[in-house]
């Protein structure tokens, strides 16, 4: 049943020109993903993730190469590729009911009733806790809850891929924790693909099928992938002193450090 | 929601809590602290709050008004004065200032009809400058070539004051009442298109891309998104815009004739009834600061909830 290809990334190169100056983001970029797959995407700042995801979601558009989602080219953003933005992105002067309510009423308006509409929208803000919350304004709500928000909006849109651009890089320790184990959640009750950025060693770790790890740029490109072999469903504290989770870490943490230590770092030695 | 509650009063009795406990500190003011709830009821000292909150908003320009009237008196009582004391003013206008709508013909009516006649026309003037200055400025605001073309041009036009267009609108209209509005949109207008095309040009990327990803189309992200991130900006051009408008109105219609507020105070200047004049700016001031409170408080409710978080 699982696509192989579900998503792929084909020879992928993005540059940016101003000018007569033209910098390299991303050179050959080429990544498969599986349908249902969590992959995280991790490196150092800078190294052109944000732009990658972009590329995904279709908002910027690629110099050379392709991605393609389930063997048609992506050329432009679209519900099907819905983003859970790192600063949520709410519209502030709708109440969080309204704003999962926007993409809904866009995305279902002609499948779905009106009274159909509303329990897909009560449904996914259940799916996130904040139905409690449904009235209010993003700017009455904590941090946290925003981004439950965003998450509840993506899902909203049934998303063949959901993309995540560091969704709780915001967010203190313990809310990022809740989070994750939310998202988990949904991941195994949907089964969606996923693709995360994240500059959390332990959040991808935990959460990823498979972490991508991008070399620094200019002219970034994936320097290796690593396959998580943790059993699912996860505890975050049974795996504290897991061999496989500590192994994984491990491999992240010496690529990053080690072999492609942050640009900055490099400079001060 | 209850459980809140209860905490809130449990706050609230600490301060008289401390008040008792301390008997040596403030031996003649404790057994007051304690009897004032019990005494005056919760409604009670609502009422006291609002009477006091009256007093310190009205008092003070009451007084100032008082003062001024006082000086003025005294500055124009002399036999050689050239303008009216207040007194003289009360005595020979009392009649507009106490009604202000009767009506003894045609020409001769209240100045809150005259009042009413120029705000249909800043009313008619000012929404079609509305209706032009937004859409506009969301041209402008979107477009970096409209705003190249078009941007100098309306900074230029901007700073022809209202009546330099007179002479050319009735030229154009060739009647009063139309040239009359046509001033109040040419002069209303220009806040509103750069107020709304800054306000579009700040919408942040985040929102352009909420839309991209949700595939609104023109329409929709100019109603959903545009409009409503946007609307403190377009509100503040629009509270200049009716400031603007009605600065127009009257100096227009002093020109045209009619029955609006501006030419009766050009009739009363050709009749010598200073008085009279003085009664219509002082009506002309309070309208144009109710038109300006109704403005903001229109975009006080439609843009709330619009600032970022």
């Amino acid at each position: 049943m699982r696509d192989p290809a579900f998503l792929k990334i084909d020879h992928l190169d993005k540059s940016f020109s101003r000018g007569s100056s033209t910098t390299e983001v991303l050179t050959d970029i080429n990544l498969t993903i599986a349908k249902g797959e969590y992959i995280s995407i991790i490196g150092h700042s800078g190294c052109g993730k944000s732009t990658l995801l972009n590329l995904i979601a279709g908002l910027t558009t690629a110099t050379n190469g392709a991605v393609l989602l389930e063997n048609r080219e992506v050329n432009s953003p679209g519900p099907e590729r819905a983003v859970v933005f790192q600063n949520h992105s709410l519209l502030p002067w709708l109440t969080v009911y309204d704003n999962v309510g926007i993409a809904v009423n866009k995305v279902f308006g002609g499948t779905k009733s009106k009274s159909e509409r509303h329990e897909w929208i009560m449904h996914n803000l259940e799916l996130v806790q904040m139905v409690h919350a449904k009235d209010k304004r993003p700017s009455e709500v904590s941090g946290g809850m925003k981004q439950r928000v965003g998450i509840a909006r993506a899902l909203a849109m049934e998303p063949k891929v959901l993309l995540l651009d560091e969704p709780f890089g915001a967010l203190d320790a313990l809310t990022r924790a809740h989070l994750q184990d939310s998202v988990m959640q949904i991941h195994s009750r949907l089964g969606n693909t996923v693709v995360m950025i994240t500059h959390d060693v332990d959040e991808a770790v935990l959460l990823a099928d498979r972490i991508v790890m991008m070399t620094n740029g200019p002219a970034a490109t994936i320097g290796e992938i690593l396959e998580v072999k943790l059993d699912r469903p996860r505890k975050r504290l049974e795996l504290v002193a897991d061999k496989n989770y500590l192994e994984a870490r491990g491999g992240v943490l010496e690529f990053l450090y080690a072999r492609h230590k942050a640009p900055v770092l490099h400079a001060a030695e | 929601m209850s459980a809140t509650v209860r905490r809130l009063e449990v706050i609230d009795t600490q301060p008289k809590l401390t008040l008792v406990s301390k008997p040596a500190v403030l031996p003649q003011i404790q057994p007051d602290m304690i009897a004032l709830p019990l005494v005056k009821s919760q409604a009670m000292q609502n009422w006291q709050r609002r009477g006091r909150d009256f007093l310190t908003a009205v008092l003070p320009p009451l007084l100032v008004l008082i003062a001024l009237l006082v000086i003025w008196e005294i500055a124009t009582s002399g036999a050689k004065a050239t303008l009216p004391s207040p007194i003289r003013i009360w005595k020979e206008a009392s009649d507009l200032i106490l009604n202000p709508f009767f009506v003894n013909g045609p020409q001769d009516v209240g100045l809150g009809y005259r009042v009413m006649t120029s705000l249909q026309r800043v009313a008619i003037g000012f929404s079609i400058a509305a209706f032009v200055g937004v859409l506009t400025g969301a041209l402008i605001g979107q477009s970096v070539w409209a705003m190249r073309g078009l941007d100098p041009i309306f900074q230029v036009l901007r700073t022809v004051p209202p009546l330099a267009w007179l002479p050319i609108s009735l030229a154009a209209f060739r009647d009063a009442n139309p040239s009359a509005i046509f001033v109040i949109f040419i002069t209303s207008v220009w806040p509103i298109i750069i107020n709304t095309a800054v306000g579009i040009r700040n919408i942040p990327q985040d929102y352009r891309n909420v839309a991209q990803v949700l595939r609104l189309n023109p329409l929709e992200y100019f109603w959903r998104i545009m409009i409503p991130a946007a609307a403190p900006y377009i509100f503040t051009g629009l509270r200049i815009g009716i400031g603007l408008s009605w600065l127009a109105i009257v100096a227009a219609e002093m020109l045209t004739g009619g029955v609006g507020i501006g030419f009766f105070i050009w009739d009363a200047w050709n009749s010598s009834r200073l008085p009279d004049i003085v009664v219509a700016l002082a009506y002309i001031g309070i309208v144009g600061f109710l038109l300006d409170k109704f403005v903001a408080f229109i975009g006080s409710i439609a843009t709330r909830g619009a600032q970022a978080s």
